[in-house]
């Protein structure tokens, strides 16, 4: 009891100091959690997103390229798949589904995609998961019509009824708008996937877009490829990239990402290197406020010490003082971390529409506190060692 | 009848300080001092007599140089700090004349802390002692809020909680005004008296002395005082 009760009188003594050094901590294990979890979670989701394909056909070119641009929709298209590429593959024996796209516009910033209607209906996104319409219809394959994704409408402010005239390129460039009107005919719910930042269009109305080059009317961005079987992912692996010279066929998408995440590794690890330096600074910070406080803290030390007090009691009330002190920072740090990650998670989702799951169970909820309680601990030896040597008569004045 | 052996009894006692020339000063050179059980007595000497270090070493605060220091059954200058600390905390009440109160906790806590240590914390004895000192009124109050009078008053109150066999009272006057010393003074050697503690006080002040019929001047006690004088 008495222990405690030291320790919180301390604090209590010491509240401003207590609080800054607190408030201290809390960012740094936030933000440490943070990097954390978001790495955990860019890899996890990342890896994992395919928005239900396999493979991607595309041309000649980088495989990583070809994802990002098909299905994540950023980058720019390495080239043009003919028609007649298209068709080869959507017929060949192994192949169970593919979904031609093509790419080149954008409404204010967010990008066109044309596509048949067979991607909201056939598709599964994620297992048992299907497109949805918010509100209205699917467009006619025919038509000048538009389905919007739930995030894009919204930062557009476009609603069933809507009409646009979309704009040339990938970059917005308000100067370029083509002539052709689209009216929005419907809005997908939320998915969570690249898909929710899109406005889409069916293929056919990008291929003859106003001032599109009509030689390449019938091309296609890229095929989206869903396999009847992981073998047949390999054998046109073969046939396109080792084989053939015109087309590049990626597979797995899963895989692709991976080697994207570990040639960015070394980013990884500077983001933690940061996180890990802020909390070593923050550790130091408990170290510098006990530390300056022993002056203040000598007379009580020396009364202590005359009523009994042992050198070793007081020596472990500061090392407790200073893992109290992380401990209530750790506690805070979840704020902290809730505030990061959910700001972070925006910023991903209008990047990426992918929505991460930041507030789930990482191993690094536990080990952050403990470890951080655990660098306060050692930072508290220091002052602890002070206290431990505290001189009892010199501290007890006045001498008679 | 068989001779009771006092409580306290220090033979040889010795302890210097550096000084800045490089060598030591005596200060207490004590060849023999005894104090029974129960027994009260008062030191007079003049500030900068090394009285506050005599009760330190009494206390088990310093260490001797030389000497033995027997404490209700232990020999301080013989035990290791940990074991002085807690002969200190079971045996021994320190009056100081700054009262020494721990200001970041109520009167209450600061006389169980007077116990703890000790291994007796006793809630309902600390509050009767608080009653006995007239603060049964100012238990969660910070010294701070108390005057100079209720501060010793609290003090008086911790070193006393623990029921302990010796109190070492050290200018336990020296901060306050004249009605309140006699009446801290007063309350001091009641309680004692009531809890049957030896009491050792250290004062110059006449007054302060007058009240004890065992008077002894610190300076034929202390050699040192005797070699420093001219």
């Amino acid at each position: 009891m008495t222990l405690p009760l030291i320790v919180r009188r301390s604090l209590r003594q010491h509240a401003f100091s207590t609080t800054i050094t607190a408030l201290s901590i809390a960012l740094a294990g936030g933000l440490l959690m943070s990097v954390w979890v978001v790495k955990e979670q860019s890899q996890k989701t990342f890896t994992q997103v395919n928005t239900g394909f396999d493979a991607v056909l595309g041309a000649r070119g980088s495989k990583l390229q070809l994802v990002l641009n098909a299905i994540f929709d950023l980058e720019a298209s390495p080239g043009n798949v003919s028609a007649a590429d298209y068709q080869y593959i959507k017929h060949h024996p192994a192949v169970k589904m593919a979904i031609p796209i093509a790419v080149g516009d954008n409404l204010r910033g967010y990008r066109i995609v044309g596509t048949i209607p067979e991607l909201f209906t056939d598709v599964e996104y994620a297992p048992g998961k299907h497109f949805s319409l918010a509100s209205g219809k699917l467009f006619d394959p025919s038509a000048k019509e538009a389905v919007i994704g739930s995030f894009a409408a919204r930062k557009l402010k476009l609603s069933v009824g809507d009409t646009f005239h979309p704009f040339h390129g990938l970059v917005y460039d308000a100067g370029s708008q083509h002539a052709d009107t689209y009216i929005v005919t419907g809005v997908l719910s939320p998915s969570n996937t690249p898909a929710d930042k899109v406005v889409w269009i069916p293929i056919h109305g990008l291929q003859t877009m106003s001032g599109h080059d009509p030689r390449a009317a019938t091309d296609v961005s890229a095929v989206l490829v869903q396999l009847r079987s992981p073998s047949a992912g390999f054998m046109l692996d073969i046939m396109y990239n080792k084989q053939g010279n015109r087309l590049t066929f990626a597979y797995p998408i899963g895989a692709i990402m991976a080697e994207l995440f570990q040639k960015i590794g070394w980013f990884d690890k500077v983001l933690a290197l940061v996180a890990y330096l802020v909390a070593l600074v923050s550790a130091a910070g408990v170290l510098v406020a006990i530390y300056n406080s022993m002056a203040s803290r000598r007379r009580d030390i020396a009364i202590l010490r005359a009523l009994g007090a042992g050198r070793f009691f007081l020596f472990s009330a500061i090392v407790l003082e200073a893992m109290v002190i992380g401990a209530i920072g750790m506690v805070l740090a979840f704020g902290a971390y809730a505030a990061i990650v959910s700001s972070v998670a925006v910023i991903i989702q209008s990047q990426t529409g992918v929505l991460l799951e930041t507030f789930t169970y990482s191993p690094v909820m536990v080990w952050a506190p403990l470890g951080m309680v655990g660098l306060c601990a050692l930072s508290g030896l220091l002052p602890a060692w002070k206290a431990y040597r505290t001189d009892v008569a010199e501290n007890l004045a006045p001498i008679s | 009848m068989p001779e009771v052996s006092p409580l306290l009894r220090l033979s040889g006692l010795k302890k210097s300080f550096p000084v800045p020339d490089g060598g030591r000063r005596m200060i207490i050179d004590v060849p023999a001092f005894s104090l029974a059980a129960g027994e009260h007595m008062a030191l007079r000497g003049e500030s900068g007599s090394g009285k506050t270090t005599f009760l330190n070493l009494i206390a088990g605060i310093l260490a001797p140089d030389a000497g033995s220091i027997d404490v209700a059954g232990g020999n301080m200058a013989a035990l290791s700090e940990a074991k002085r600390d807690r002969l200190r905390a079971s045996s021994i009440g320190y009056i100081f004349q700054t009262f020494n109160l721990l200001q970041g906790y109520s009167c209450l806590e600061n006389v169980m802390l007077g116990m703890t240590f000790g291994g007796r914390a006793d809630r309902g004895q600390a509050l009767a002692l608080l009653e006995r000192v007239g603060l049964s009124h100012r238990l969660g109050h910070s010294p701070r809020q108390l005057s100079s009078g209720q501060q010793q008053r609290v003090a008086v109150a911790r070193a006393l909680a623990k029921r302990p066999k010796l109190v070492l009272a050290d200018e336990p006057t020296g901060n306050l005004d004249h009605r309140n010393a006699r009446e801290a003074l007063k309350l001091i050697r009641d309680t004692c008296l009531e809890t049957g503690a030896a009491l050792l006080l250290v004062s110059h002040d006449p007054e302060v002395l007058g009240t004890f019929q065992n008077v002894r001047d610190f300076a034929e006690l202390n050699l040192s005082l005797k070699e420093a004088a001219p």
